[in-house]
Order: C-alpha cells, then structure tokens, then sequence
C-alpha cells in the first residue's frame, strides 16, 4: 500500500519534537478526522533553522509531517513558501490516493506555523495574507 | 520475519490440515460435477450431502433447509432481497440495526430505494440492541427482522432468542448474520426461532468463498441466482464441492471441541485485556466484558490512531485489525463504534486483536509487550497526547 519511502519515514520519523521557545507554531487537522500536525519553527534571519513536529494520524500523515519538516529544514521562508502537497507527496515517492490529504494537511502545517511567525515577529510573508488552512478532506 | 502472530481471526482464519485433507481429492481425482448421472459425479453429489447434513446437524436444522452458497455476504444478500421481494405483497418493513455487517446494510439501503422502508435500531454502550425498541418498530407492514448473532467488530452478541421469539410472536421472519458466531457459540435454530441465518467457512477454519444459508421450512424466500437446478433450484450455479465439503468438516470439529476451544480462547482474551489494562493507560474496551466472542478483543487507545498501530504491529510481526477511517479508505471511522457512542477522535484509535485456536499465551505476552512501546511510541508524537500530559500535571 505505501511506498518503501513512506515506510522508512513512518519507522524512523525525522525531527518529532517540540521547540519550547518557537517562533512560530501551526496545528492543522481535526482529532474528529483523525489527524492533527502541529509545527515547530525556530526562524534566524529569514531562514528556518530547526523544525519539529507532533502528529495524531495515519502511516501516511507521520510520513507527510516527517518528509515536510526535512524539505524546509535550512530553508529560507520563501523557499519553505514554494512546498506543495505535491512536492511532499512526491519526496515520499507517492501516497495512495485516499492519503493525498495528509500531504495537503503538511502543506498546511508549513504555511500555519509561518502565519504565526509571521503575525508575533510582525514580519510579513507574500502569500500568507489571506491563508486559513481549510479541512484537506475536502480536496478529494 | 522470524516470528508472524496472527491475531485476526475475525477477518479470516488458516485452513485446518484435517479440512484441508478433505478437500484436496475434490480438486483432482473426484472432480465430477455433481450434477452428472455417471458414477464420478455421484461421489462429488454424495460428498455435498455429506456435508450438508454435517452443517444442518451443527445448528441442529434439517439438511434439506441448509443451502450452499458463495459465502457470508451471498447469504446476506439472498436472506434480505430473498425475502423482501417474495414477502412485498404482505408488508415493505424491514427491521435491523446500526451495527450490522455491510453486507446487511447496503442490502437494506438498496432495498430503501427500490421502495422498502427500513428501520435501523439503536444499541448500548455494549453493542446491544434495544429489544423496546424493536417492539416498537414493528408494524402490520413489517416482514424481516434482520439482526446479527454477533458483531464482527467488538464481538458483543445480541439476546438472538428474546428477538426470535418477539419476531415469532407477531409472525415476522427472524433472519441474522451468523458469521461471526457459528463455528464459535452453540447455535439451535429452533430453540432461538431462528428463520435465516447466514454462515461463512472461512470464520471457523474452512476454506474462503464458499458460505451457507439456513432457510426454515415454509419460509418464502425468492431466489438470487438463477440458472440450473442445483441446491433444489433455489440457489443456481455448479457446487464448489471442495469448498462444501471443507466447510463440512471444518463446522464439524468446530462443534466437535467448541467447549475446550472456547475454554481457551476466553482465558486468553482475558489475559490480554487484563495485561493490556496494567501495562497502558487511557485505554477503553469495545463491546460486552462477558456476552462477546471468545476470541475478541477491541480496543480503543486514546490520543492515537488506529493505522499507525496497525503498521507498526506489522513491523513486529503481528496482524491485526482497526475500526479506524484509515483503515477503510472511507474518511469516517467505524459505524459500530460511532453506534457504540464513541466519540470520532476515539474510534479512530480503535484496535481489534482477534484470537483463534492457533494462538498460544506467549503470543498474547508478546503482543502486549510490543503493543506497550508501540502504543507510547506513537503517543509520544500525538499532540493530543502532549497536551493531556500538560493539563494532568
């Protein structure tokens, strides 16, 4: 059903944590779904320098978090910006296609925690202005 | 892998080598149909016999009222359609409930729209079905009860005789989705005014595809499949005599050590829920503590979710099962534990481990074992998790 890559990042999860002192913080997803991401970002100088997240969810909503928080690790915000669902999907060699929503649901996580950055640093971020993660369920 | 724990026997169980020795001569030299005059195909005809009275004497019905079929959902589908279509010109009612087996279910909502009307009974916390309202629901119009023996998923089993006898005493036919239960609990089709039951070989150590349907003498029953005039012309199609006659021998020793079997099973369903409950917290049994299947266990492990542990059980060698949505491929949890009164964020940690005569208690110490770290492996990555941890301290 999942991919070796899915498989790989569900066993040894990257980054799974919390950062105490965050720059900004997203939680995306509804327990009544059955998943819920929460991001960590510790932001230096416009570049992401650590990341960490915790999930309630699926093989597949694990390994979306997990490979979302590798893909803007170092970062610049613009850069972490530019992440899709897609590119998620696709660093993991591909999700079933009822699992796409997890990759969206990352998507989301990455673009929340930079809304929240964004509105405690006062910093603005192109593209953010009007974001409201929306339920990815409806996506499919 | 070096060690492989089957713990889904819910789902399907392992072929018994004394069922399958049976079999096996029905592949290849007695391949006769039996439906032929000559002598091959009277010894396929008598091995089909042979194990129709073997099934009948199980529930204690006369052979000439059991029908093979292809299975437990064939069984559904021809009780439930059999019996609406012949029985329209009396009444369009049908009465089941919340927590049935999907084979009843969208049989009953298709039959919704080619215009019968369907009420679907509430249960307990415990699964079990509301008999007051039962009585209520019945009307001049209604023609089926359909109710399960036991539910596939939490294992809680229905009082079958009180709704037998409700359904005999306003003479409405009483039919219920015995998957789960034959081959497992003593089964009496006249004691419990049973008129259908439904029943799969591949639950009790037979092979897959091949299933039965226990139809009362006198009972009005339309046929499914049309064709030859094989099973009496009621169910049309070539026997699949190998299938039959595994199915035959399995529901045999079923019945033949049913009570050191079960015996077994409860003490080892007992452990395991007894051991899980020491070794994790926030943790919730599914169904009935007493009046469930000898075998089932179901679980739900809050501020998780039910895949994860699935996947890494399969890690360490174990199968098992879940009621959670991602296990369906459908975006909800489990109807039965929606119907239970589990909340959604509940039911999507749910855990069923299913035992069966293979399993032996190291197993059930294994898995417990495994199921403690993976459990709050998965919990230490659950935001939910965190935050209950912060609001208790």
């Amino acid at each position: 059903m999942y991919s070796e890559k899915v498989m790989e990042h569900f066993r040894n999860p990257r980054n799974v944590g919390e950062i105490e002192d965050a720059d900004g913080v997203g939680v995306v997803g509804n327990p009544r779904c059955g998943d819920i991401m929460k991001m960590y970002l510790k932001i230096e100088d416009g570049i992401i320098v650590d990341v960490k997240f915790k999930t309630f969810g699926c093989g597949s909503a694990i390994a979306s978090s997990s490979m979302a928080t590798e893909l803007i690790k170092g970062k610049t915000i613009e850069e972490a910006m530019k992440i899709t669902n897609k590119a998620v999907a696709e660093a993991l060699d591909g999700l079933p296609p009822v699992k796409m929503h997890c990759s969206v649901l990352a998507e989301q996580a990455i673009k929340s925690a930079l809304q929240d950055y964004s509105k405690k640093h006062n910093v603005h971020i192109e593209g953010l202005e009007d974001f409201e993660p929306t339920d990815p369920h409806d996506h499919e | 892998m070096e060690k492989y724990i089957y713990m889904d026997n819910a789902a399907t169980t392992r072929v018994k080598k004394e069922v399958l020795e049976e079999m096996l001569p029905y592949f290849s030299e007695n391949y006769g149909n039996p439906s032929s005059v000559y002598t091959l195909g009277s010894k396929s005809k008598n091995a089909v016999e042979i194990a129709r009275e073997r099934v009948a004497k199980a529930i204690n019905a006369k052979p000439s009222e059991i029908f093979f079929t292809a299975g437990g959902s064939e069984a559904d589908n021809w009780a439930i359609k059999g019996v609406a279509f012949a029985n329209r010109n009396k009444g369009n009612h049908i009465i089941t409930s919340k927590i049935e087996h999907h084979a009843v279910l969208h049989t009953c909502e298709y039959l919704e729209k080619q215009g019968f009307r369907v009420t679907y009974l509430d249960v307990d916390e415990y699964g079990i079905v509301d008999l007051e309202q039962l009585k209520e629901s019945i009307t001049d119009e209604t023609i089926l009860i359909t109710i399960m023996f036991a539910n596939n998923e939490i294992g809680t089993i229905q009082p079958i005789k009180e709704i037998g006898e409700i359904a005999k005493s306003h003479g409405i036919y009483f039919h219920t989705d015995a998957v789960q239960a034959v081959g497992h609990i003593n089964i009496d089709v006249d004691d419990l005014n049973i008129d259908l039951l439904s029943m799969a070989a591949h639950k009790f150590y037979g092979p897959k595809g091949v299933g039965a349907l226990y139809v009362r003498k006198g009972v009005k029953l339309d046929s499914l499949i049309a064709g030859g005039g094989q099973e009496r012309s009621r169910r049309a199609g070539t026997e699949n005599v190998p299938g039959i006659v595994g199915m035959g021998k399995a529901i045999e020793l079923a019945y033949e050590h049913l009570e050191e079997s079960n015996k077994k099973l409860i003490e080892l369903r007992d452990r395991l829920i007894n051991k899980v409950f020491e070794n994790i917290d926030h943790v919730r049994l599914n169904g009935h503590p007493t009046q469930r299947l000898p075998g089932n266990v179901n679980l739900c492990f809050e501020f998780i979710e039910g895949e994860s542990m699935l996947l890494s059980l399969d890690m360490e060698g174990i199968a098992a099962s879940s009621g959670s949505a991602c296990t369906s491929g459908s975006l909800e949890p489990s109807h039965v534990l929606l119907a239970i009164g589990l909340p959604h964020e509940i039911a999507h940690g749910s855990l069923r481990l299913s035992l069966g005569d293979f399993n032996t208690e190291e197993e059930v110490d294994y898995v417990v074992e495994k199921l403690t770290e993976i459990v709050s492996r998965l919990r230490a990555m659950s935001p939910l998790y965190e935050k209950v941890k912060k609001e208790e301290k």
